[in-house]
């Protein structure tokens, strides 16, 4: 498989009252085609902030992409100029967030909103894009099409809203979907509905998902290579079935360990002590060292590097390290 | 969104440790706001000049000097003199204690006034809600500046002493004022009802004087605090109008707004602007730093920053 | 068999929707309708559901945070919803609530000490002297520092603002607590935290829960007996395991398969539901799951199922069970 997007070196930083914040700290991966990447980690590890500087969101709050390139099908993102990034993003490079109900203008039909992008980006006119919009619609999975078309975002419910986003990120055909927590405020059966509906439309037309996550069970549904991060930093990615039966990282493990699972219950549930670190205050250590089991003097002054170890999984933890030196 | 949960534990991290002071932080952002403390400096100095500068005057005794009538500008009166031959700088400063006064006067009646009955709309609801909130709107049908003129009106129809004029002035300015304080009060009122920790107070069985005073009031504060501030330009300005009309304070008692009066008399307005100048300038400045202040005041203290 | 801690019988609530400018009434939104719950102590009923299903409105109820439309809600033998204002508040120390949100849940201007604290001065139970030794023994015991007690809210985590709200509720030594989604908001490494600490706590103090979560995997872990609601009435009520290993209801079988396990390639059978939640509002006639039940009859559409005993304490409320 060839690579869609390629991002090296990835610094996002955020400047603050109180100071700098690294919210994104030197991230690599590439997504190939056809392939779902799942980043994975709790509020504030930055995964949706790697998501927000592809799709070049990350300028106006004080925030600034430092360094890195994103690659991708063998262009700079970074170095677009403004105009070649608009008409990219939608077209090729689509997103979905969390609350639809935030990303839909309110006083503008579905219809038209579904229209848009494909007027602007396909060249369509007006009857044709309608048709189009039509079409899509009914391909998400909603009954009416019509009539959905003529009503106004707050007359449907959350999942019908979070469809309509689907509609309008697909309509152009796009070589990437970046999808931010896209079922999070949704309930479970109708989460199941969205799942279903975007692997289907990634093995329609092949194109690569950017999936972003905290729940390791949809990670376990949809993804096929998987990124965990952890404070700005990925401490471990893999091969969906490789990190999961065999996760390497304590921040992994404990994660993984610390869910409940249906029909697996336990008397009690493990839970990785304390809490994420302050973003302020991180001196050159693992991030994760003062919640971590393992920890070793090394863990408390320096940082681990990402290595590979063997099966397309690559941690950064000194552990790892130590097993490599020794052997 | 994405952005605002990666920083929350920035915020978190924003207070020192040990015991913290909401009063103290917010000190501490309003100092670093170098707009609000500029607009501060200059209310401040303001202040001083008119209720300290007096003192150092020779010519507080305002009287009339014939032969010193409007005389320009220079070394022994340095913003000049009027058609009376009072020095116009003594005046501005004797204007100013009047005008400032008479802001920070009317806005504590219509801050308390406006703060008492928004209160008691928005936690007793019912009733008192529908009373209190149809006669704040009733007022606010009226546009305020002709409802101030018809009063004014009144005033000199009533042959009110000029000396109790200035007290009615204030009393007129908190009558137009309230409402629109209060309304503001009793949706922030209505508002923190809803909120999740107004019902935790519900369950914990809280006594109804513990959600007033503990919970509901400190959380209004802030917001009349701002409101206040931006109420002092808004009440000195006005007072300014009606004065300038001829139907707020009456001369001799000099305000910045009778002093514009001046400006009035084609001659005067273009060939002594040092007349009317000098009022119309502290008129602008104080109002304009005020609000500049008031603005700062509310980032600081909006709670929408702090959650 | 021991004293009955909270017995609801066939409560309901209905929000009435009102139009133009004399508020006519021109529909309800039966949002809990015909509700029957009993607890006995010690133990942790799960009410589980979606949104919509009126989960929050029974715990709501309960504590008579709004009140209810029919029904009677008695916590031992006494109506809270017949008491005198100030009986139910010298009660309201026995019933706690916890809440989902953790940042709205806590006043921004009261101190965490003040904010544990001070429910114990207002009902006399603790004298002035002695309140601070009570808040730094509680906050020890929900895993917060000593020196937490004089910082604000938002100098705390999500986590930490749970726990500070556990506290509060804790402190009044209550003998229900009803959770409502305490730990949705929470991240999975904090979440399993909070989980164990409701579990400590529950072996420690003999506490009585009624856990409400949209979240199967916890409320699994969590609770002995648990209760399914859809559109304002429940469906299917169990013991955990019989709940989780012999489902009866379709609408569990659904919500069960549609819970995503976190292994990879894992094969089992799914039961998609087609459609969305219809509104509370206008809710379907006959059995209230039929516009979405895979298995759905005539019967259903025309009547309504008796929910009945199918066996062993095992409730259920549908026509092909």
């Amino acid at each position: 498989m060839n690579n869609l997007m390629r991002i090296d070196g990835l610094s996002t930083h955020f400047f603050t009252e109180d100071g700098e914040v690294k919210a994104v700290d030197d991230v690599s991966f590439r997504v190939r085609e056809g392939e779902t990447v799942c980043i994975v980690g709790e509020s504030g590890c930055g995964k949706s902030v790697t998501a927000m500087s592809i799709m070049g969101l990350v300028e106006s709050p004080g925030g600034k992409v430092t360094s890195g390139s994103i690659e991708f099908q063998g262009e700079d993102l970074l170095q677009l100029d403004k105009h070649t990034l608009r008409s990219m993003r939608g077209h090729e490079l689509a997103m979905i967030f969390q609350e639809p109900m935030s990303s839909l203008n309110p006083v503008i039909k579905i219809g038209e909103q579904i229209m848009e992008p494909l007027r602007v980006h396909l060249k369509l006119n007006k009857k044709e894009a309608r048709a189009k919009a039509i079409e899509l619609i009914s391909q998400v999975g909603i009954s009416r099409p019509e009539q959905i078309a003529d009503s106004y975002p707050h007359e449907l419910s959350g999942g019908m809203l979070q469809r309509i986003m689907i509609a309008i990120a697909i309509s152009c055909g796009p070589k990437l979907l970046i999808a931010d927590e896209p079922t999070t405020a949704l309930d479970v059966t109708i989460q199941a509905q969205i799942l279903d509906m975007l692997r289907q439309f990634k093995a329609d037309s092949g194109m690569s998902i950017l999936l972003i996550t905290h729940d390791l069970g949809v990670v376990a549904e949809m993804a096929d290579y998987v990124i965990v991060m952890y404070s700005g930093k990925i401490v471990e990615e893999g091969e969906v079935v490789e990190l999961f039966s065999n996760p390497k990282h304590p921040y992994t493990r404990g994660l993984l360990k610390s869910k409940p699972v249906i029909n697996q219950r336990q008397e009690e549930l493990y839970s990785i002590p304390g809490q994420v670190p302050n973003p302020l205050e991180l001196a050159p250590s693992c991030y994760f060292h003062d919640r971590c089991e393992h920890c070793m003097p090394v863990c408390r002054s320096k940082q681990p590097v990402l290595q590979d170890v063997g099966n397309g999984q690559k941690v950064s933890c000194w552990l790892y390290e130590e097993a490599l030196i020794h052997a | 969104m994405a952005v605002n949960s990666s920083l929350a534990p920035v915020r978190r991290a924003g207070a020192a440790s040990g015991r913290s002071s909401l009063f103290r932080q917010s000190v501490r952002r309003l100092l670093h706001n170098k707009l609000a403390m500029s607009g501060f400096v200059v209310v401040l100095f303001m202040f001083a000049l008119c209720f300290v500068g007096p003192l150092f005057s020779p010519y507080t005794d305002n009287k009339i000097n014939m032969a010193m009538m409007n005389k320009a500008p220079g070394l022994k009166h340095w913003l000049g003199t009027d058609a009376l031959g009072r020095d116009i700088l003594t005046r501005v400063m004797q204007a100013g204690r009047i005008s400032l006064t008479v802001g920070l006067a009317s806005m504590v009646l219509s801050v308390f006034i406006g703060a008492l009955l928004g209160a008691v709309a928005g936690y007793y609801r019912g009733v008192a809600d529908q009373i209190i909130m149809r006669v704040a709107d009733l007022l606010l049908t009226i546009p305020g500046l002709p409802l101030l003129f018809i009063f004014g009106a009144l005033l000199s129809e009533w042959k009110i002493p000029t000396d109790y004029r200035m007290y009615i002035v204030m009393l007129m300015l908190s009558i137009v004022n309230w409402p629109g304080m209060a309304r503001m009060v009793r949706g922030q009122m209505l508002s923190l009802r809803e909120r999740e920790f107004m019902q935790a107070a519900v369950v914990l069985g809280l006594r109804d004087r513990r959600k007033l005073f503990n919970h509901l009031l400190p959380n209004i504060i802030p917001l009349l605090i701002v409101m206040a501030t931006l109420n002092i330009g808004g009440a000195i300005l006005s007072e300014s109008v009606l004065s300038f009309f001829g139907l707020g304070v009456m001369p001799p008692t000099p305000t910045w707004g009778n002093m514009i009066d001046a400006a009035n008399n084609m001659i005067d307005f273009q060939q002594r602007p040092w007349l009317w100048i000098p009022p119309g300038l502290s008129i602008f400045a104080t109002v304009i730093a005020i609000n500049i202040f008031g603005d700062g005041l509310r980032d600081v203290l909006d709670p929408k920053q702090k959650r | 068999m021991p004293e009955t801690l909270l017995e609801v019988n066939h409560l309901k609530k209905y929000f009435p929707i009102t139009k133009g400018l004399l508020n006519r009434t021109v529909g309800q939104v039966k949002a809990v309708d015909d509700i029957s719950i009993r607890l006995q102590p010690g133990e942790t009923f799960g009410l589980v559901g979606e949104s919509g299903s009126g989960k929050s409105t029974v715990g709501r109820t309960i504590l008579r945070l709004t009140e209810k439309t029919a029904g009677e809600v008695k916590f031992k033998g006494v109506d809270i919803h017949t008491l005198p204002p100030e009986e139910l508040r010298g009660l309201r120390p026995k019933m706690q609530l916890i809440f989902q949100d953790p940042y709205s849940s806590l006043n921004p201007r009261v101190r965490v000490g003040d904010a544990i604290g001070e429910a114990l001065l207002d009902h006399g139970l603790c004298s002035r002297s002695d309140v601070r030794d009570l808040v730094l023994e509680t906050l020890e015991s929900c895993g917060l520092s000593s020196y937490h007690i004089d910082r604000f809210p938002h100098e705390f985590s999500g986590g930490q603002r749970q726990r500070i709200g556990i506290a509060r509720a804790l402190i009044l030594n209550p003998e229900l607590i009803i959770a409502d989604e305490p730990v949705s908001a929470l991240d999975v490494s904090i979440q399993a935290q909070i989980i164990n600490l409701f579990s400590k706590l529950q072996q420690s103090r003999g506490l009585t829960y009624l856990f409400i979560s949209h979240d199967l995997s916890v409320v699994e872990h969590l609770c002995t007996t648990i209760g399914v609601m859809y559109l304002g009435s429940m469906v299917e009520t169990a013991s955990r395991d019989e709940l989780f290993r012999h489902p009866l209801h379709p609408y569990t079988k659904a919500l069960l398969s549609a819970v995503p396990i976190p292994i990879p390639k894992l094969k089992r059978e799914r039961i998609v539901l087609k459609g969305d939640i219809p509104s509370p509002a206008n809710p379907p006639s006959g059995c209230k799951f039929h516009t979405r039940c895979p298995f759905a009859e005539e019967v259903c559409r025309s009547q309504v199922p008796v929910f009945r005993d199918a066996g062993g304490g095992h409730f259920v409320a549908c026509h092909l069970v």
